[in-house]
């Protein structure tokens, strides 16, 4: 076990050394991706705890990151920039001064997001598989609707702009490892246990004693904040916000992180947002001309969406438990993978 | 089977880093002048984007140098996406390192990479995206086209003195900042005119994507007013004439320049017929010399399309840039940005731009309408300042 | 409101009523044997107006011949969609299932976005059904005098079909409960196929007859008709074809009376669809025609 804890602490002072390094010499355009990789993880973890850890199959993920983005871009845009933002219809007059610094803003994105998740689940948490889904579904498309509608509040389809760039890689890493910490610690206590119980079997679960609704509900809620909170980064990351962006494609997106990584692998789907992110940038080349060499490919744009539906069929079919399964990383596991290779003597 | 899928696709995404990897070191070489394209060549933007990229394009093909250095497109995806367009555009400023952006069609993926571009410093100008939002507080933007409060104004104007319309009736789609802003300065404009509050009888919205509008035009119809106000992307406004059509609407439809494009006819047919809105330029009515070569250059790329509106806009994007280029003597992005700040009657394809204190374009504007099959010039609105 | 225009937005509500509800009967179908959202359906129903498309804008053959082509052609795809999709998933847990239907779904508007691009196609509707009639100061296209009669028509031979045939048997035994029905002696796999492609053909009828109502094609286009003669199946008790009508009707009268009395709102017009699926859920879950099924432990 004290092994495991100091390579645990070696493991965190290489990452934060790495942050410190990546703040001043890496370029901008690699800190917005390497943000963006830990925005993802974020929204991943905490779609990760409703969908793998409980088991319910819910869809409304992009709704809960529009009112977390929203909340943290009315409380951080300066005054002076609303009057002028809300050109069609002016700001409700209650939110114009309404102003907090950062790090509050996102915490009130979170609790907001959390008490409005509660009052969405609360009514539907009920129903099963694929009702719930298209429930929630619903739910974030009536979000989305709402705030294209809701001038005086939201400035509607117009969106906001101006967002004070606050995201930077400290608040997004740092904000990866207490949700890590959040939910890891959620899963090894006995609500962890009870949640994992209702995933494998809800009858079962109920008979045992345990109540359904109340462990259902804090898992909704849970993850509805971590949803506020990574929608709240990720608008003061790309400093505008538009209800466009809402969409079920976004959830989509999540939902191929959550999977890809494994259903129900906290770990799983850190390293997933990851990939997913960083191979959605290469692919970037696919859509434009490129030369290979000896071939010419001329760039099919609209392909690399194809390529993504297709790797979540294919994960899906094929490697249904993801990269990680239900498992989690352990410091002997890592090692082992080394120490199979050495035995194979390096071949795969 | 699982192995062979997993190898297919280590091996597809090695390639991929490797060309990838290699594309993106691309060293600042001083022989080159860079010119990043930000537009969004797939999503939902994609199509009326094309058109503006052609006409870029089309530009640098006829003006491919400048102070003797050649100039060169880097063109980038923004997916109609305000994230991806964020990447872009760092992608644009951090790896490329453009010397100017020309972009984005879209005014909100415009304003994602707006940020950006100011941070870093690097001068954009917007060919087509008219929302004022766009140039607000960013001195690094500009753009070649007139913005929404002046389109809304001129729609007004025209429908009160030319339409004699006393009563107006706005079908807006709300989920385009477009087209809510359009319809917005419309209104404020035609109540002023008419002095008449209640002149706008009916204000109805619908959702991008929308197929069917006949609750809306049906109470629409029970109002019975002079003219019909519909700013919105083309696929929608085409549908939603046609519908008004076959319920019976008489009254003249008239929208912005999203309409300005072949599919609003060939979805529109017969509907369509005598559809007026304002665009940016004409092709029949030369607003200079320039206008004639983008033309004839147009004509001989693409022999059976009307050029497009956002086709010479990209164009005079291109040309300002060029010129100045030429002006500051320098390709430097600061020099580059204070000359463009400055324009004033630049020869464009699209028209004379003189650029204002909000680097927004003072421009006229053309009125046209759909005349057999093909837009008709009508009217040239010139701005009262 | 005066009665022409009442009447004129009776007839709008009829209209996309029942165009609703000939999608949803497809999706109802399919849920009731298989107990799986095929979030796909919409997007067999956006692919049969391209394929419809293919056959006469760009192959030139005449539509009478090119409809039914496609009805059948849109079968075996959907067919072949469930082949890939869903039956290696058959023994999976449920979650796996949906995903793989939200994949394919995509899967679909992509490829279709990558050969079709974005720009909306015209539909090449036949020239009797885009004409339209005026009775007094009601306007009504003939199309939305077809497409009632149709849906009744593919109503009463669906219901033929399931209550009256061999295969149609052999489909309840498989709803209800197919273990069983695989002990009895009927080809499970086989009745699924077959089942899928009826849900497909129905699509496609429904897609011919939105294509000739609203005339333009773009690739997301059934993102929405999905979700909403989805919702159309569920208000009206899902699994059963009669409800999927029912309810069809309900949601696109439902659309046209909400922006006919409270214009004010047009905005929440897609927003009234789920409000109204979220009560349903709520009150009554099976919908209004449905049996309350007991959960076995």
């Amino acid at each position: 076990m004290k092994k495991n804890s100091i390579y645990t602490l070696v493991a965190l002072v290489a990452v934060v050394a790495f942050i410190f390094f990546a703040q001043s010499n890496l370029d901008n355009f690699t800190l917005r991706i390497l943000n963006l990789c830990a925005i993802f993880a974020i929204l991943g973890l905490s779609l990760n705890l409703i969908n793998g850890f409980t088991g319910q199959f819910s869809l409304g993920h992009a709704g809960f990151m529009a009112i977390g983005a929203y909340t943290t871009a009315i409380l951080t845009i300066s005054p002076a920039m609303k009057q002028m933002i809300y050109v069609n219809v002016p700001i409700v007059k209650c939110l114009e001064n309404l102003r907090a610094p950062f790090p509050i803003a996102l915490i009130i994105a979170g609790l907001l997001t959390a008490v409005i998740g509660f009052f969405v689940s609360a009514p539907v948490l009920k129903l099963k598989g694929d009702y719930l889904a298209i429930a929630t579904l619903g739910f974030s498309e009536i979000i989305r609707i709402l705030f294209t509608n809701m001038s005086s509040i939201t400035n509607g389809a117009a969106g906001l702009k101006a967002i004070p760039q606050a995201t930077n890689l400290w608040w997004t890493f740092g904000i990866v490892a207490v949700t890590t910490l959040v939910l890891t610690s959620l899963i090894n206590s006995s609500y962890g246990r009870a949640l994992k119980a209702i995933r494998e079997d809800e009858i079962a679960a109920e008979s045992m004693g345990i109540n359904l609704f109340k462990h259902k509900i804090i898992a909704f809620v849970i993850g509805a904040f971590f949803a506020g909170v990574g929608g709240g980064l990720l608008g003061n990351l790309i400093t505008s916000i538009d209800p466009n962006y809402f969409k079920f494609t976004i959830t989509f997106n999540i939902l191929l992180i959550v999977v890809l990584g494994g259903i129900g692998s906290i770990t799983g789907s850190i390293i997933a947002a990851f990939i997913v992110t960083i191979v959605d940038q290469m692919l970037v080349a696919l859509d434009m001309p490129m030369n290979l060499g000896f071939i010419n490919y001329p760039g099919i744009p609209g392909i690399r969406m194809v390529v993504f539906s297709a790797a979540l069929m294919l994960v899906v079919l094929f490697y249904r438990n993801g990269l990680m399964g239900t498992n989690e990383f352990s410091w002997d596991g890592f090692f082992g993978l080394f120490k199979r290779k050495k035995k194979t003597g390096g071949a795969k | 089977m699982k192995k062979i899928i997993s190898l297919t696709v280590a091996s597809l995404l090695m390639i991929l880093a490797l060309v990838g990897c290699g594309k993106k070191e691309a060293p600042a070489d001083s022989n080159v002048i860079k010119i990043g394209v930000f537009e969004p060549v797939t999503g939902a933007n994609a199509g009326g984007a094309k058109w503006e990229i052609e006409g870029i394009k089309l530009a640098n093909k006829l003006y491919p140098e400048v102070l003797g250095k050649k100039v060169e497109l880097v063109i980038v995806d923004n997916k109609s996406d305000k994230v991806e367009a964020a990447n872009a555009a760092s992608r644009l400023v951090d790896k490329e390192n453009v010397n100017a952006v020309i972009g984005s069609y879209g005014s909100s993926l415009s304003i994602a990479g707006g940020e950006i571009f100011k941070n870093a410093k690097i001068p954009a100008v917007g060919a087509s995206c008219t929302n004022p939002m766009v140039t607000l507080d960013n001195e690094y933007y500009s753009r070649v086209c007139f913005i929404d409060p002046f389109q809304g104004t001129v729609m007004a104007n025209y429908a009160f003195g030319k339409l004699n319309a006393k009563k107006v009736a706005i079908v807006q789609e709300v989920s385009n900042d477009y087209a809510v802003g359009l319809a917005k300065f419309f209104t404020d404009s035609f109540k002023k005119l008419t002095g008449d509050d209640k002149s706008i009888v009916a204000v109805a919205n619908y959702n991008t994507g929308d197929t069917d509008f006949s609750a809306q035009l049906t109470n629409i119809k029970a109002l019975n007013p002079d003219v019909i106000f519909a700013p919105g992307n083309f696929t929608e406004s085409a549908a939603l004439t046609k519908q008004a059509r076959e319920l019976g609407i008489t009254a003249p439809i008239i929208g912005g320049d999203t309409w300005e494009t072949q599919e609003f006819i060939d979805i529109g047919g017969k509907a369509v017929e005598g559809a007026i809105f304002s665009t940016f330029f004409d092709a029949a009515k030369p607003a200079t010399s320039e206008t004639e070569k983008f033309i004839a250059e147009f004509k001989k790329a693409f022999p059976d399309k009307e050029p497009a509106g956002v086709s010479a806009l990209g164009y005079d994007a291109y040309l300002l840039i060029i010129d100045a280029i030429k002006r500051a003597n320098s390709a430097d992005p600061e020099k580059i940005k204070e000359a463009i700040n400055q324009t004033k009657d630049f020869m464009g394809a699209s028209g004379i731009v003189t650029l204002d204190e909000n680097r927004n374009a003072i421009k006229s504007a053309v009125i046209k309408q759909v005349k057999n099959g093909k837009f008709e010039y009508l009217d040239t609105v010139n701005p009262t300042k | 409101m005066n009665l022409g225009t009442f009447f004129q937005h009776m007839t709008n509500g009829i209209s996309l009523g029942s165009l609703y509800a000939l999608i949803a009967i497809g999706y109802t179908m399919v849920y009731g044997i298989l107990r799986l959202i095929n979030f796909a359906h919409g997007d067999i129903f956006m692919m049969s107006m391209y394929f419809a498309f293919l056959g006469v804008a760009v192959f030139g053959l005449p539509w009478y011949i090119v409809f039914p082509l496609v009805i059948v052609f849109t079968g075996l795809f959907g067919m072949g969609v469930e082949k890939i999709t869903y039956k290696p998933l058959r023994d999976a847990p449920k979650i796996s299932i949906l995903i793989s239907a939200i994949g394919a779904s995509f899967l679909l508007e992509n490829v279709a976005t990558v050969f079709f691009s974005g720009l909306p196609k015209v539909f090449p509707v036949p020239e009797i059904f885009a004409r339209v009639i005026k009775i007094g100061s009601v306007s009504i296209q003939v199309i939305s005098f077809i497409i009632p009669v149709v849906t009744i028509v593919f109503l009463i031979g669906l219901l033929y079909l399931i209550n009256k045939t061999k295969t149609g048997m052999a489909m309840r035994a498989v709803s209800k409960d197919y273990e069983t029905a695989r002990i009895m002696g009927i080809d499970v796999n086989r009745t699924i196929s077959i089942t899928f492609g009826v849900g497909s053909m129905l699509a496609a009828v429904g897609g011919l007859m939105w294509g000739s109502k609203f005339q333009q094609i773009t690739p997301l286009m059934g993102i929405m008709p999905g979700l909403k003669c989805f919702i159309a199946a569920v208000i009206g008790g899902i699994g059963n074809v009669k409800g999927a009508v029912m309810g069809g009707f309900i949601l696109g009268m439902g659309e046209i009376l909400l922006v006919a009395f409270f214009p004010a709102y047009t905005g929440y017009r897609d927003a009234f669809a789920f409000v109204l699926l979220i009560v349903i859920l709520l009150v009554k879950p099976t919908g209004l025609t449905g049996e309350k099924i007991a959960e076995k432990v």
